[in-house]
């Protein structure tokens, strides 16, 4: 394997008080790819995005974004490089249209007044580059979407900005079958794209049907991480469930 | 090995392409007029109620007093009645646009009113000194709830309700008790009580109605031309036509002669009225074109979407604040105008119930996220109309409390229906 992961961490430690969250936790994301981060409640994978994205400082342990070492101290710094984490509460302004909550808080402007034409341009382009066949009017209120549309207008503003690296925390949760496909595609899309993409999901059909990578997570440890066509549903239950599947695993 | 989308569930995709329906870019006249009642249906009632509120009250006050209520003496006393509401409401709906709310409005603006005519009288200053301390005092009063809400995070209500009664009593301090401080200034008298000459009129109505059609359909012809969301012409036409014909037909109206005696001539457009125009103008500008103005209602809309997105929120917040104060204080002037005096109970009472009325029947939300300045234009002339035709009608003093009362709840029960209602629809 010769790519540089566009994401790499080793021996991350995190602890809240006494509390040992995250024990020397591997973990790496290659462009082109989307690695599934699995593993039961509580079992620190969102602490660990939590420290990838500059919301939490970690301990301990080495954070390399596209082969350089980097320190990310607040989350703005996380998105300068360009790595953007979809919450699962989504954050959209549901009284404002989708160009709007796409350009939120970042608009563009023209002198002094809001360049709109430019904004529902970009705004155009950006969804149908994931393949969305533009859900009806980009001027629709998030109020009037679904949830599968929501969601899918928070995937395309963290994807806006030329990011790298985008996290998605459970982005189907919430949502039907139909929908979930949905996103399902448009996760497809992004790593076809080139974007690296780790996808938090506890539904192991999603994570075979779209990851190319799963990293286990069991306790606050890393305890495998494997290409998706080398293990079966089965050892990865078992890897979230016990942290160990045959050879694959903590030693026991 | 493949990561597509696995087989045997193309059928699952289909399904989610129909979920995003094909894009419609060009609105023909039949569908506009669907989605609006679709709009409709869905709870976003926009500056309807006000609109057909406004007509109905019209239809009845004509009908009860038809000598009286539409004389053209009535209609100019009517619109310079209608001024210091819609500036006080205009400013509230800065404030309730962040779901915030602002009991001081009223008493702020009773108390900048009542410092300028202290420097007029006392002060011996020209007006435009006199009219700059008093929207400056309105901004630091704004400033100092806007810290308090933003920054301390105290409820808007109890920080504004302890400003509102603060202020009377520095109000009360400066007048003196049961005082009351003449404003002879003629500038600042001529605000509200007199008129502009009958051509300045005209040229400012065709100007405005040129202007609005002409933003309108450059507005339309960029989005037509490079294919982006955008209302069919027919609808932009019609719009500017109405919008004209409002401009012209009161401005018509306000022309005609309206002195009792055939001795002098009483006619125009009273001065305040294109004050409220500009100020219709700019606010409009400020929500709807900045960024600034996009912030505001995302505050609004949900303020840790906001926060996550980079925008300063303390920021956001304090300073509707300040504009809400700083507006609060020209409707104070305007209200001192038309009255050539300041009392030591101005802007107390209902002042202020009746510009958040105004605002909430106009369309802005108590629940915050939704509203426009042409709210205020719209609601602040309800309820002038309700005031006016009640005392018309010689109504007595309980009857009007009540019958403004049972309105103004009218309006918010609206809001909280048609709230209820949208995220019922939200699927």
């Amino acid at each position: 394997m010769s790519v540089t992961p566009a994401l790499d961490l080793r021996g991350i430690e995190k602890s809240f008080g006494s509390v040992t969250v995250l024990h020397d936790v591997a973990f790496s994301a290659y462009p082109g790819e989307v690695t599934a981060l699995v593993g039961d409640n509580g079992a620190g994978k969102t602490t660990l995005v939590k420290c990838i994205g500059g919301i939490h400082a970690f301990d301990a342990g080495e954070y390399r974004f596209e082969g350089r070492p980097v320190r990310i101290g607040s989350p703005r710094e996380a998105t300068r490089l360009g790595i953007e984490i979809v919450h699962q509460d989504l954050a959209l302004c549901e009284n404002l249209d989708i160009v709007q909550n796409l350009f939120l808080g970042r608009e563009r402007r023209r002198g002094l007044t809001l360049d709109e034409t430019a904004m529902e341009e970009m705004a155009r382009s950006t969804l149908s580059g994931l393949a969305v066949r533009t859900m009806g009017s980009v001027r629709q209120r998030i109020a009037t979407l679904s949830g599968g549309q929501r969601q899918t207008v928070a995937i395309a503003r963290a994807v806006l900005w030329d990011s790298k690296v985008v996290i998605l925390d459970e982005p189907a949760a919430a949502l039907g079958i139909a929908q979930t496909q949905q996103v399902l595609e448009v996760v497809r899309r992004l790593a076809d794209k080139g974007l690296a993409v780790v996808l938090i999901s506890h539904n192991m059909n999603d994570v075979f049907a779209v990851s190319d990578r799963i990293a286990a997570m069991y306790l606050g440890r890393m305890v495998a991480q494997v290409r998706t066509s080398d293990v079966t549903h089965r050892q990865v239950v078992e890897l979230i469930t016990s942290g160990a599947s045959g050879e694959l695993g903590l030693r026991r | 090995m493949s990561t597509d989308i696995p087989e045997g569930k193309e059928t699952a995709l289909k399904l989610a392409d129909s979920d995003f329906a094909t894009d419609r870019r060009e609105h023909d006249v039949k569908s506009a007029v669907l989605d609006y009642w679709n709009r409709l249906k869905a709870g976003e009632l926009g500056a309807l109620p006000a609109l057909i509120g406004l007509a109905s009250l019209f239809v009845l006050f004509t009908f009860l007093k038809p000598d009286t209520f539409l004389s053209t003496g009535n209609i100019a006393n009517l619109s310079t009645q209608a001024l210091p509401i819609t500036i006080l409401a205009m400013g509230l709906v800065f404030v309730l646009l962040v779901g915030e709310i602002d009991l001081s409005a009223g008493v702020a603006s009773g108390l900048c009113a009542a410092l300028m005519a202290k420097l007029l009288v006392e002060g011996g200053q020209p007006w435009y000194v006199a009219v700059i301390s008093a929207i400056a005092a309105g901004i630091i009063i704004g400033t100092a709830i806007g810290w308090l809400v933003a920054i301390l995070r105290i409820p808007s209500f109890v920080v504004s309700l302890a400003f509102f009664l603060g202020l009377q009593g520095i109000t009360l301090w400066l007048i003196g008790e049961g005082g009351t401080v003449p404003v002879r200034d003629e500038v600042i008298v001529a605000l509200a009580t007199r008129n502009m000459p009958i051509w300045l009129g005209w040229t400012l109505a065709v100007a405005c109605a040129v202007g609005y059609t002409a933003t309108q359909l450059l507005r339309w012809q960029r989005q037509h031309a490079r294919h982006l969301h955008s209302k069919p012409i027919e609808l932009v036409l019609i719009q500017c036509g109405v919008v004209a014909a409002v401009l012209l037909g009161a401005t018509y109206v306000l022309s005609l002669d309206r002195a009792a005696s055939p001795l002098i001539e009483l006619a125009g457009i009273p001065w305040g009225v294109p004050l409220v125009g500009t100020l219709l103008i700019v606010c409009t500008f400020i929500l709807g074109r900045t960024s600034f103005g996009r912030h505001i209602y995302a505050v609004g809309g949900n303020a840790e979407a906001a926060r996550r997105a980079g925008i300063n929120v303390v920021r956001i917040r304090i300073s509707v604040f300040m504009i809400g104060s700083g507006l609060a204080a020209i409707s104070g002037i305007l209200a001192a105008s038309r009255l050539n005096s300041v009392a030591v109970s101005a802007g107390a009472g209902n002042t202020l119930l009746y510009a958040v009325g105004a605002a909430v029947i106009g369309g802005t939300s108590l629940f915050g996220g939704r509203g426009k300045a042409r709210d205020a234009v719209f609601g602040g002339l309800v309820i002038a109309t309700i005031e006016n035709g009640l005392g018309l009608l010689g109504t007595k003093a309980y009857l009007s409390f009540l019958i403004t009362g049972v309105v103004l709840l009218l309006a918010a029960s609206m809001d909280a229906l048609a709230r209820r209602r949208r995220s019922n629809v939200g699927r």
